[in-house]
Protein backbone atom coordinates (compact mmCIF):
# COMPACT_ATOMS: atom_id res chain seq x y z
CA UNK A 1 0.00 0.00 0.00
CA UNK A 2 1.26 3.54 -0.60
CA UNK A 3 1.81 6.30 1.60
CA UNK A 4 -1.66 8.22 2.33
CA UNK A 5 -3.94 5.88 1.07
CA UNK A 6 -6.29 4.67 3.51
CA UNK A 7 -6.19 0.58 3.80
CA UNK A 8 -9.20 -1.39 2.68
CA UNK A 9 -8.83 -4.35 4.96
CA UNK A 10 -9.37 -4.59 8.95
CA UNK A 11 -5.12 -5.11 9.72
CA UNK A 12 -4.81 -2.01 7.78
CA UNK A 13 -7.16 -0.16 9.54
CA UNK A 14 -5.78 -1.16 13.23
CA UNK A 15 -2.17 -0.04 11.73
CA UNK A 16 -3.02 3.18 10.51
CA UNK A 17 -5.27 4.46 13.62
CA UNK A 18 -2.54 3.19 16.03
CA UNK A 19 -0.20 4.91 14.05
CA UNK A 20 -1.94 8.10 13.64
CA UNK A 21 -2.35 7.67 17.79
CA UNK A 22 0.76 7.07 18.31
CA UNK A 23 3.60 8.26 15.99
CA UNK A 24 6.57 6.69 16.59
CA UNK A 25 7.63 9.89 18.44
CA UNK A 26 5.03 10.30 20.38
CA UNK A 27 5.07 6.64 21.60
CA UNK A 28 8.85 7.13 22.28
CA UNK A 29 9.86 10.75 22.31
CA UNK A 30 13.61 11.82 23.22
CA UNK A 31 12.41 14.99 24.66
CA UNK A 32 9.72 16.85 27.35
CA UNK A 33 9.00 19.84 27.93
CA UNK A 34 11.30 21.76 29.82
CA UNK A 35 9.21 21.59 32.91
CA UNK A 36 9.39 17.83 33.35
CA UNK A 37 12.38 18.15 35.63
CA UNK A 38 11.94 16.96 39.18
CA UNK A 39 12.75 14.04 41.12
CA UNK A 40 8.97 13.52 41.37
CA UNK A 41 8.81 12.68 37.60
CA UNK A 42 10.96 9.47 38.92
CA UNK A 43 8.77 7.53 41.00
CA UNK A 44 6.14 6.57 38.22
CA UNK A 45 9.27 4.71 36.11
CA UNK A 46 10.55 2.96 39.54
CA UNK A 47 6.84 1.53 40.21
CA UNK A 48 6.99 0.42 36.33
CA UNK A 49 10.29 -1.32 37.39
CA UNK A 50 9.68 -2.28 40.66
CA UNK A 51 6.56 -3.90 38.98
CA UNK A 52 8.52 -6.02 36.58
CA UNK A 53 10.59 -7.45 39.66
CA UNK A 54 7.44 -8.45 41.43
CA UNK A 55 6.75 -9.75 38.06
CA UNK A 56 9.80 -11.98 37.56
CA UNK A 57 9.97 -12.90 40.60
CA UNK A 58 6.81 -14.20 41.02
CA UNK A 59 7.36 -16.56 37.72
CA UNK A 60 10.76 -17.89 39.64
CA UNK A 61 8.38 -19.26 42.36
CA UNK A 62 6.48 -20.45 39.58
CA UNK A 63 8.50 -22.65 37.90
CA UNK A 64 9.01 -24.56 40.91
CA UNK A 65 5.54 -24.56 42.18
CA UNK A 66 3.77 -23.01 45.42
CA UNK A 67 5.41 -25.18 47.88
CA UNK A 68 8.50 -24.95 46.69
CA UNK A 69 9.69 -21.80 48.85
CA UNK A 70 8.40 -23.71 52.00
CA UNK A 71 11.57 -26.11 51.39
CA UNK A 72 14.44 -24.51 49.72
CA UNK A 73 16.63 -21.53 51.10
CA UNK A 74 16.99 -20.16 47.63
CA UNK A 75 13.18 -20.22 47.38
CA UNK A 76 12.78 -18.27 50.32
CA UNK A 77 14.90 -15.75 49.39
CA UNK A 78 13.06 -15.53 45.85
CA UNK A 79 10.20 -15.22 47.81
CA UNK A 80 12.15 -12.70 50.04
CA UNK A 81 12.78 -10.61 46.62
CA UNK A 82 8.90 -10.82 45.77
CA UNK A 83 7.89 -10.10 48.89
CA UNK A 84 10.33 -6.54 49.62
CA UNK A 85 9.74 -5.84 45.15
CA UNK A 86 5.85 -5.67 46.62
CA UNK A 87 6.72 -3.19 48.88
CA UNK A 88 8.63 -1.21 46.82
CA UNK A 89 6.36 -0.90 44.49
CA UNK A 90 3.54 0.00 46.80
CA UNK A 91 5.92 3.05 48.40
CA UNK A 92 6.90 4.20 44.66
CA UNK A 93 3.33 4.10 43.52
CA UNK A 94 2.34 5.89 46.53
CA UNK A 95 4.31 8.48 46.15
CA UNK A 96 3.62 8.70 42.61
CA UNK A 97 0.35 9.12 43.01
CA UNK A 98 0.62 11.64 45.56
CA UNK A 99 2.71 13.80 43.56
CA UNK A 100 0.25 13.63 40.42
CA UNK A 101 -2.17 14.41 42.42
CA UNK A 102 -0.84 17.55 43.89
CA UNK A 103 0.11 18.25 40.22
CA UNK A 104 -3.38 18.31 39.52
CA UNK A 105 -2.38 15.68 36.55
CA UNK A 106 -6.13 15.59 35.40
CA UNK A 107 -5.88 18.85 33.86
CA UNK A 108 -6.32 19.03 30.00
CA UNK A 109 -8.00 16.07 29.22
CA UNK A 110 -6.27 13.82 31.27
CA UNK A 111 -8.65 12.41 33.37
CA UNK A 112 -8.63 8.72 32.08
CA UNK A 113 -5.15 8.98 32.92
CA UNK A 114 -5.88 9.21 36.38
CA UNK A 115 -8.58 6.83 36.45
CA UNK A 116 -6.62 4.10 34.98
CA UNK A 117 -4.06 5.12 37.60
CA UNK A 118 -6.23 5.01 40.58
CA UNK A 119 -7.70 1.80 39.31
CA UNK A 120 -4.45 0.30 39.20
CA UNK A 121 -3.69 1.12 42.64
CA UNK A 122 -7.23 -0.55 44.01
CA UNK A 123 -6.35 -3.11 41.23
CA UNK A 124 -2.85 -3.70 42.71
CA UNK A 125 -3.77 -3.85 46.68
CA UNK A 126 -6.37 -7.13 46.05
CA UNK A 127 -3.16 -8.59 43.92
CA UNK A 128 -1.04 -8.43 46.57
CA UNK A 129 -4.15 -9.26 49.14
CA UNK A 130 -4.52 -12.74 47.29
CA UNK A 131 -0.49 -13.01 47.47
CA UNK A 132 -0.68 -13.01 51.39
CA UNK A 133 -3.60 -15.20 50.91
CA UNK A 134 -1.89 -17.80 48.75
CA UNK A 135 1.79 -18.22 51.06
CA UNK A 136 0.08 -20.98 52.70
CA UNK A 137 1.45 -20.30 55.73
CA UNK A 138 0.00 -19.01 59.04
CA UNK A 139 -0.79 -15.78 58.05
CA UNK A 140 -2.58 -16.80 55.07
CA UNK A 141 -4.55 -19.02 57.80
CA UNK A 142 -5.19 -15.72 60.15
CA UNK A 143 -5.60 -13.25 56.85
CA UNK A 144 -8.14 -15.27 55.16
CA UNK A 145 -10.51 -15.88 58.30
CA UNK A 146 -10.29 -12.09 59.09
CA UNK A 147 -11.05 -11.07 55.48
CA UNK A 148 -13.81 -13.68 54.49
CA UNK A 149 -16.14 -11.36 57.15
CA UNK A 150 -15.63 -8.16 55.20
CA UNK A 151 -15.79 -9.46 51.93
CA UNK A 152 -19.23 -11.78 52.87
CA UNK A 153 -20.77 -8.67 54.48
CA UNK A 154 -20.39 -7.26 50.99
CA UNK A 155 -21.69 -9.98 49.21
CA UNK A 156 -18.30 -10.41 47.48
CA UNK A 157 -17.02 -13.22 50.04
CA UNK A 158 -19.92 -15.86 48.14
CA UNK A 159 -18.03 -15.72 44.85
CA UNK A 160 -14.66 -14.44 45.41
CA UNK A 161 -14.03 -17.06 48.33
CA UNK A 162 -10.59 -16.17 50.42
CA UNK A 163 -10.39 -19.34 51.91
CA UNK A 164 -10.33 -21.49 48.46
CA UNK A 165 -6.71 -21.45 48.09
CA UNK A 166 -6.80 -22.75 44.63
CA UNK A 167 -9.04 -19.71 43.79
CA UNK A 168 -6.78 -17.47 45.28
CA UNK A 169 -3.52 -18.46 43.95
CA UNK A 170 -4.78 -18.41 40.38
CA UNK A 171 -6.68 -15.03 40.93
CA UNK A 172 -3.15 -14.28 42.38
CA UNK A 173 -1.04 -15.51 39.32
CA UNK A 174 -2.89 -14.88 36.44
CA UNK A 175 -6.35 -12.47 36.64
CA UNK A 176 -5.11 -9.59 38.94
CA UNK A 177 -1.45 -8.99 37.44
CA UNK A 178 -3.01 -9.06 34.08
CA UNK A 179 -5.82 -7.06 34.86
CA UNK A 180 -2.13 -4.74 36.48
CA UNK A 181 -0.77 -5.14 33.62
CA UNK A 182 -2.88 -3.89 30.84
CA UNK A 183 -4.47 -1.09 33.20
CA UNK A 184 -0.68 0.22 33.29
CA UNK A 185 -0.22 -0.37 30.05
CA UNK A 186 -2.85 1.69 29.15
CA UNK A 187 -2.29 4.59 31.60
CA UNK A 188 1.37 4.81 29.99
CA UNK A 189 -0.23 4.81 26.49
CA UNK A 190 -2.71 7.66 27.75
CA UNK A 191 0.38 9.56 28.69
CA UNK A 192 1.99 9.23 25.81
CA UNK A 193 -1.01 9.96 23.84
CA UNK A 194 -1.96 13.27 25.77
CA UNK A 195 1.62 14.10 26.77
CA UNK A 196 2.99 15.46 30.67
CA UNK A 197 0.46 17.36 32.54
CA UNK A 198 2.15 21.15 32.04
CA UNK A 199 2.61 23.65 35.14
CA UNK A 200 -0.21 25.10 36.97
CA UNK A 201 -0.39 29.10 36.01
CA UNK A 202 2.24 30.61 37.75
CA UNK A 203 1.09 33.08 40.33
CA UNK A 204 1.69 36.73 38.24
CA UNK A 205 -0.54 34.88 35.56
CA UNK A 206 -3.52 34.70 38.34
CA UNK A 207 -2.87 38.09 39.76
CA UNK B 1 14.61 32.18 26.63
CA UNK B 2 11.64 33.92 25.73
CA UNK B 3 7.72 34.50 26.96
CA UNK B 4 6.66 31.73 24.03
CA UNK B 5 9.33 29.53 25.50
CA UNK B 6 8.28 29.68 29.26
CA UNK B 7 4.47 30.52 29.11
CA UNK B 8 3.15 31.78 32.63
CA UNK B 9 -0.21 30.03 31.77
CA UNK B 10 0.14 26.79 29.51
CA UNK B 11 -2.95 25.61 28.71
CA UNK B 12 -3.31 22.02 29.35
CA UNK B 13 -5.36 20.60 26.73
CA UNK B 14 -2.99 22.30 24.06
CA UNK B 15 0.17 19.89 22.60
CA UNK B 16 3.40 21.83 24.58
CA UNK B 17 4.85 24.20 22.03
CA UNK B 18 7.56 25.90 24.83
CA UNK B 19 10.91 24.72 25.02
CA UNK B 20 12.07 21.28 25.28
CA UNK B 21 14.87 19.21 27.09
CA UNK B 22 16.56 15.78 26.25
CA UNK B 23 15.17 13.39 27.90
CA UNK B 24 16.03 9.80 27.20
CA UNK B 25 13.16 7.61 28.88
CA UNK B 26 14.58 4.18 27.85
CA UNK B 27 17.83 5.48 29.84
CA UNK B 28 15.54 5.67 32.47
CA UNK B 29 13.72 3.51 32.82
CA UNK B 30 16.93 0.93 32.24
CA UNK B 31 18.62 2.68 34.83
CA UNK B 32 15.66 2.50 37.22
CA UNK B 33 14.99 -1.19 36.47
CA UNK B 34 18.78 -1.87 37.00
CA UNK B 35 18.57 0.27 40.82
CA UNK B 36 15.20 -1.28 41.89
CA UNK B 37 16.63 -5.30 41.14
CA UNK B 38 19.73 -4.32 43.31
CA UNK B 39 17.80 -2.40 45.71
CA UNK B 40 14.44 -5.77 46.19
CA UNK B 41 18.12 -8.21 45.86
CA UNK B 42 19.78 -6.30 49.27
CA UNK B 43 16.66 -5.75 51.21
CA UNK B 44 15.74 -9.75 50.42
CA UNK B 45 19.53 -10.65 51.61
CA UNK B 46 19.32 -8.68 54.68
CA UNK B 47 15.54 -8.64 55.87
CA UNK B 48 14.35 -12.17 54.25
CA UNK B 49 10.85 -12.47 54.58
CA UNK B 50 7.98 -14.43 57.55
CA UNK B 51 7.03 -17.85 57.02
CA UNK B 52 5.47 -18.74 60.18
CA UNK B 53 4.13 -22.34 59.96
CA UNK B 54 0.10 -23.02 59.59
CA UNK B 55 -1.48 -24.49 62.57
CA UNK B 56 -2.79 -27.98 61.63
CA UNK B 57 -5.89 -29.33 63.46
CA UNK B 58 -3.73 -32.10 65.15
CA UNK B 59 -1.60 -29.38 66.38
CA UNK B 60 -4.63 -27.81 67.86
CA UNK B 61 -6.50 -30.98 69.55
CA UNK B 62 -2.83 -31.69 70.96
CA UNK B 63 -1.66 -28.53 72.29
CA UNK B 64 -5.36 -26.77 73.36
CA UNK B 65 -8.06 -30.26 73.45
CA UNK B 66 -10.79 -28.66 75.72
CA UNK B 67 -11.33 -26.03 73.16
CA UNK B 68 -11.06 -28.00 70.23
CA UNK B 69 -14.06 -30.24 72.47
CA UNK B 70 -15.58 -26.95 72.83
CA UNK B 71 -15.40 -25.69 69.21
CA UNK B 72 -16.74 -29.30 68.41
CA UNK B 73 -19.49 -29.56 70.84
CA UNK B 74 -20.70 -26.11 69.69
CA UNK B 75 -20.34 -27.05 66.09
CA UNK B 76 -23.07 -30.15 67.14
CA UNK B 77 -25.44 -27.90 69.06
CA UNK B 78 -25.47 -25.52 66.31
CA UNK B 79 -24.18 -22.10 68.37
CA UNK B 80 -20.66 -22.17 66.77
CA UNK B 81 -19.43 -18.84 64.82
CA UNK B 82 -20.46 -20.74 61.35
CA UNK B 83 -23.73 -22.92 62.82
CA UNK B 84 -24.83 -18.94 63.52
CA UNK B 85 -22.93 -17.05 60.61
CA UNK B 86 -25.70 -16.58 57.87
CA UNK B 87 -24.89 -16.65 54.10
CA UNK B 88 -22.74 -17.42 52.15
CA UNK B 89 -22.36 -20.77 54.86
CA UNK B 90 -25.58 -21.44 56.61
CA UNK B 91 -29.28 -20.72 56.36
CA UNK B 92 -30.02 -18.41 59.36
CA UNK B 93 -33.10 -16.21 59.35
CA UNK B 94 -32.12 -12.53 59.70
CA UNK B 95 -28.55 -13.63 60.28
CA UNK B 96 -26.39 -10.98 57.73
CA UNK B 97 -24.68 -7.63 58.39
CA UNK B 98 -26.58 -4.62 57.44
CA UNK B 99 -24.73 -1.88 55.03
CA UNK B 100 -28.01 0.85 55.95
CA UNK B 101 -30.81 0.11 58.16
CA UNK B 102 -32.21 -3.36 57.58
CA UNK B 103 -30.31 -3.32 53.58
CA UNK B 104 -28.00 -6.38 53.63
CA UNK B 105 -26.14 -7.69 51.03
CA UNK B 106 -24.88 -10.53 52.70
CA UNK B 107 -28.49 -11.93 52.49
CA UNK B 108 -29.02 -10.59 49.51
CA UNK B 109 -26.83 -12.92 47.96
CA UNK B 110 -27.71 -16.00 50.28
CA UNK B 111 -25.75 -19.29 50.76
CA UNK B 112 -23.94 -19.43 48.20
CA UNK B 113 -21.12 -21.84 49.95
CA UNK B 114 -23.72 -24.02 52.02
CA UNK B 115 -22.13 -25.95 54.89
CA UNK B 116 -24.13 -28.07 57.34
CA UNK B 117 -21.56 -27.90 60.29
CA UNK B 118 -22.71 -30.75 62.64
CA UNK B 119 -22.41 -32.71 59.37
CA UNK B 120 -19.20 -30.95 57.88
CA UNK B 121 -17.05 -30.58 60.94
CA UNK B 122 -17.99 -33.66 62.85
CA UNK B 123 -20.50 -36.63 62.07
CA UNK B 124 -18.85 -36.74 58.54
CA UNK B 125 -15.61 -37.10 59.34
CA UNK B 126 -15.91 -39.24 61.98
CA UNK B 127 -17.73 -41.73 59.86
CA UNK B 128 -14.37 -42.59 58.35
CA UNK B 129 -12.74 -44.55 62.03
CA UNK B 130 -16.47 -45.70 62.53
CA UNK B 131 -15.84 -48.17 59.75
CA UNK B 132 -13.31 -50.00 61.30
CA UNK B 133 -14.53 -49.10 65.01
CA UNK B 134 -17.87 -50.50 65.81
CA UNK B 135 -18.33 -48.42 69.38
CA UNK B 136 -18.21 -45.60 67.34
CA UNK B 137 -20.25 -46.31 64.52
CA UNK B 138 -23.06 -47.45 67.36
CA UNK B 139 -22.74 -43.97 68.93
CA UNK B 140 -23.25 -42.09 65.09
CA UNK B 141 -26.06 -44.08 64.65
CA UNK B 142 -27.69 -43.48 68.01
CA UNK B 143 -27.19 -39.72 67.33
CA UNK B 144 -28.72 -39.28 63.90
CA UNK B 145 -31.61 -41.64 65.57
CA UNK B 146 -32.42 -39.50 68.03
CA UNK B 147 -34.67 -36.15 68.12
CA UNK B 148 -33.51 -32.98 68.14
CA UNK B 149 -34.53 -32.28 72.08
CA UNK B 150 -32.71 -35.53 72.64
CA UNK B 151 -29.38 -34.00 70.92
CA UNK B 152 -29.80 -30.70 72.32
CA UNK B 153 -30.07 -31.89 76.05
CA UNK B 154 -26.44 -34.07 75.30
CA UNK B 155 -24.82 -31.79 73.22
CA UNK B 156 -25.24 -29.20 76.02
CA UNK B 157 -24.73 -31.30 79.21
CA UNK B 158 -21.64 -32.36 77.21
CA UNK B 159 -21.03 -28.55 76.48
CA UNK B 160 -21.25 -27.63 80.36
CA UNK B 161 -18.72 -30.62 80.71
CA UNK B 162 -16.19 -28.90 78.68
CA UNK B 163 -16.56 -25.81 80.10
CA UNK B 164 -15.68 -27.20 83.63
CA UNK B 165 -12.34 -28.54 82.13
CA UNK B 166 -10.30 -31.33 82.60
CA UNK B 167 -8.50 -32.93 84.83
CA UNK B 168 -5.57 -34.45 84.56
CA UNK B 169 -5.95 -34.75 80.75
CA UNK B 170 -9.36 -36.05 81.18
CA UNK B 171 -12.58 -34.41 81.07
CA UNK B 172 -14.08 -33.78 83.51
CA UNK B 173 -17.37 -36.11 83.03
CA UNK B 174 -19.39 -35.85 86.60
CA UNK B 175 -22.90 -38.58 85.82
CA UNK B 176 -25.07 -36.57 84.17
CA UNK B 177 -27.51 -37.18 80.19
CA UNK B 178 -24.77 -37.20 77.49
CA UNK B 179 -25.95 -39.90 75.30
CA UNK B 180 -23.64 -40.91 72.63
CA UNK B 181 -21.98 -37.33 72.41
CA UNK B 182 -19.27 -38.35 74.43
CA UNK B 183 -17.56 -41.31 72.51
CA UNK B 184 -17.87 -39.11 69.25
CA UNK B 185 -16.41 -36.41 70.57
CA UNK B 186 -13.35 -39.07 71.98
CA UNK B 187 -13.32 -40.02 68.50
CA UNK B 188 -13.29 -37.20 67.07
CA UNK B 189 -10.33 -35.82 69.20
CA UNK B 190 -8.47 -39.14 68.68
CA UNK B 191 -9.07 -38.76 64.74
CA UNK B 192 -7.92 -35.02 65.13
CA UNK B 193 -4.82 -35.31 67.27
CA UNK B 194 -3.79 -38.47 64.48
CA UNK B 195 -3.88 -35.70 61.45
CA UNK B 196 -7.14 -37.63 60.35
CA UNK B 197 -9.52 -34.20 60.40
CA UNK B 198 -6.76 -32.26 58.80
CA UNK B 199 -7.23 -34.62 55.53
CA UNK B 200 -10.56 -35.51 55.84
CA UNK B 201 -12.09 -31.73 56.31
CA UNK B 202 -10.30 -30.77 52.50
CA UNK B 203 -11.25 -34.32 51.16
CA UNK B 204 -14.39 -34.64 48.81
CA UNK B 205 -15.64 -37.32 46.33
CA UNK B 206 -12.11 -36.29 43.81
CA UNK B 207 -8.40 -36.88 44.53
CA UNK B 208 -6.91 -33.23 44.22
CA UNK B 209 -7.82 -30.56 46.78
CA UNK B 210 -7.40 -26.67 46.75
CA UNK B 211 -10.51 -25.94 48.99
CA UNK B 212 -9.62 -25.03 52.52
CA UNK B 213 -12.89 -23.52 53.10
CA UNK B 214 -14.12 -26.06 55.69
CA UNK B 215 -10.79 -26.33 57.76
CA UNK B 216 -10.12 -23.00 57.77
CA UNK B 217 -13.53 -22.13 59.24
CA UNK B 218 -13.40 -24.95 62.04
CA UNK B 219 -10.17 -23.76 62.85
CA UNK B 220 -11.54 -19.86 62.95
CA UNK B 221 -14.45 -21.40 65.13
CA UNK B 222 -11.95 -21.97 67.89
CA UNK B 223 -10.09 -19.67 69.94
CA UNK B 224 -6.83 -21.08 69.66
CA UNK B 225 -5.61 -19.86 66.15
CA UNK B 226 -6.95 -16.44 67.63
CA UNK B 227 -4.82 -16.12 70.76
CA UNK B 228 -1.30 -17.24 68.42
CA UNK B 229 -2.52 -14.38 66.52
CA UNK B 230 -2.71 -12.67 69.13
CA UNK B 231 0.62 -13.03 70.24
CA UNK B 232 1.86 -11.90 66.73
CA UNK B 233 -0.68 -8.45 66.63
CA UNK B 234 -2.46 -9.89 64.19
CA UNK B 235 -5.66 -9.11 65.68
CA UNK B 236 -8.32 -6.95 64.14
CA UNK B 237 -8.08 -4.34 67.28
CA UNK B 238 -4.51 -4.64 66.74
CA UNK B 239 -4.54 -3.26 63.07
CA UNK B 240 -4.38 -6.83 61.98
CA UNK B 241 -5.05 -7.06 58.49
CA UNK B 242 -1.81 -4.55 57.63
CA UNK B 243 0.27 -6.62 60.27
CA UNK B 244 2.60 -9.58 59.36
CA UNK B 245 3.71 -12.40 61.87
CA UNK B 246 7.28 -11.04 63.11
CA UNK B 247 8.82 -7.63 62.69
CA UNK B 248 8.01 -7.69 58.72
CA UNK B 249 6.53 -4.93 57.04
CA UNK B 250 2.65 -6.30 55.91
CA UNK B 251 0.04 -4.75 54.14
CA UNK B 252 0.38 -1.27 55.06
CA UNK B 253 -1.74 0.08 52.45
CA UNK B 254 -4.20 -1.19 54.32
CA UNK B 255 -3.96 1.32 57.02
CA UNK B 256 -7.45 3.16 55.75
CA UNK B 257 -9.10 0.28 55.90
CA UNK B 258 -8.11 -1.00 58.98
CA UNK B 259 -8.41 2.23 60.87
CA UNK B 260 -12.01 2.36 60.70
CA UNK B 261 -11.85 -0.81 63.00
CA UNK B 262 -10.23 0.84 65.60
CA UNK B 263 -12.71 3.74 66.84
CA UNK B 264 -16.50 4.16 67.63
CA UNK B 265 -18.62 3.07 66.53
CA UNK B 266 -17.54 0.66 64.70
CA UNK B 267 -15.20 -1.14 66.66
CA UNK B 268 -18.04 -2.43 68.56
CA UNK B 269 -20.54 -2.48 66.15
CA UNK B 270 -22.49 -5.81 64.50
CA UNK B 271 -22.49 -4.56 61.23
CA UNK B 272 -18.73 -3.22 61.53
CA UNK B 273 -18.09 -5.00 58.19
CA UNK B 274 -20.65 -3.97 55.88
CA UNK B 275 -20.53 -0.67 57.25
CA UNK B 276 -16.69 -0.52 56.47
CA UNK B 277 -16.98 -2.18 53.33
CA UNK B 278 -19.96 0.21 52.44
CA UNK B 279 -17.70 3.30 53.69
CA UNK B 280 -14.70 2.00 51.64
CA UNK B 281 -16.14 1.50 48.67
CA UNK B 282 -17.27 5.33 48.33
CA UNK B 283 -14.42 6.61 49.15
CA UNK B 284 -12.73 4.51 46.42
CA UNK B 285 -15.16 5.51 44.05
CA UNK B 286 -14.10 9.34 45.17
CA UNK B 287 -10.65 8.74 45.27
CA UNK B 288 -11.30 7.40 41.65
CA UNK B 289 -13.10 10.21 40.53
CA UNK B 290 -11.15 13.30 42.59
CA UNK B 291 -10.86 14.70 38.77
CA UNK B 292 -14.39 15.60 38.55
CA UNK B 293 -15.31 16.49 42.45
CA UNK B 294 -15.66 19.95 42.87
CA UNK B 295 -13.58 21.52 45.89
CA UNK B 296 -11.48 18.12 46.39
CA UNK B 297 -10.26 18.45 42.43
CA UNK B 298 -8.95 22.61 43.37
CA UNK B 299 -6.78 20.88 46.79
CA UNK B 300 -3.98 21.38 44.76
CA UNK B 301 -4.53 24.69 43.73
CA UNK B 302 -4.32 25.30 47.86
CA UNK B 303 -1.61 23.61 49.04
CA UNK B 304 0.98 24.87 46.71
CA UNK B 305 3.15 21.99 46.63
CA UNK B 306 3.45 22.22 42.82
CA UNK B 307 5.31 25.06 43.30
CA UNK B 308 8.20 22.79 44.78
CA UNK B 309 7.56 20.19 41.93
CA UNK B 310 7.84 23.31 39.52
CA UNK B 311 10.35 25.81 40.98
CA UNK B 312 12.41 25.99 38.01
CA UNK B 313 9.80 26.19 36.11
CA UNK B 314 8.36 29.24 37.40
CA UNK B 315 11.55 30.58 38.31
CA UNK B 316 12.93 30.57 34.77
CA UNK B 317 9.46 31.64 33.89
CA UNK B 318 9.39 34.77 35.74
CA UNK B 319 12.79 35.40 34.00
CA UNK B 320 11.37 35.20 30.76
CA UNK B 321 8.20 37.34 31.24
CA UNK B 322 9.81 39.94 33.24
CA UNK B 323 9.88 43.32 31.44
CA UNK B 324 12.98 44.51 29.97
CA UNK B 325 15.41 46.52 32.24
CA UNK B 326 15.76 49.77 30.50
CA UNK B 327 19.69 49.70 29.32
CA UNK B 328 21.49 52.77 31.00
Amino acid sequence: MSEGVESSTWTGRVRDAGVAAFPPDRLLPDSQPVYVASWVYVFGVLTLAAFTVVLLSGAVIALAGPAWWHTSSLGHYVNSVHLWSTELFFFFMVVHLWGKFFMAAWRGRRAMTWITGAVSFLVSIATAFTGYLSQQNFDSQWIGGQAKDGLNASGIGAYFNVLNYGQMLLWHVLLLPLAVGLLIAGHILLVRRRGVVPPLPAEKEEQ
Amino acid sequence: MSAAEYPLAPNPAEEWRGKKRRYDLVKEAVIALVAVTGLTLVLAAVFSSPDVKPVTIAQWASADPQDFLATAVSELDGTSGVATYGPPYTHVPGAGQNIVGHFSLQRLVGVQLPIEPARAFVLGPLAIPAQTDPVLARAIVEYNRATPAERQAWDQAFAKAVDRGLVAGRLNLTPGNYGPVPTLMAGLLQMARSGGLDGALVSTDRFYQTNFTKALLFLSDGSYLENLASKQHLLGSQWGMMNETGNFPGQAWLWLYTFWYQISPFKSSDNADAQIWGIMGILSLAFILIPFIPGVRSIPKWIPIYKLIWRDYYRAASKANAPPTPSG
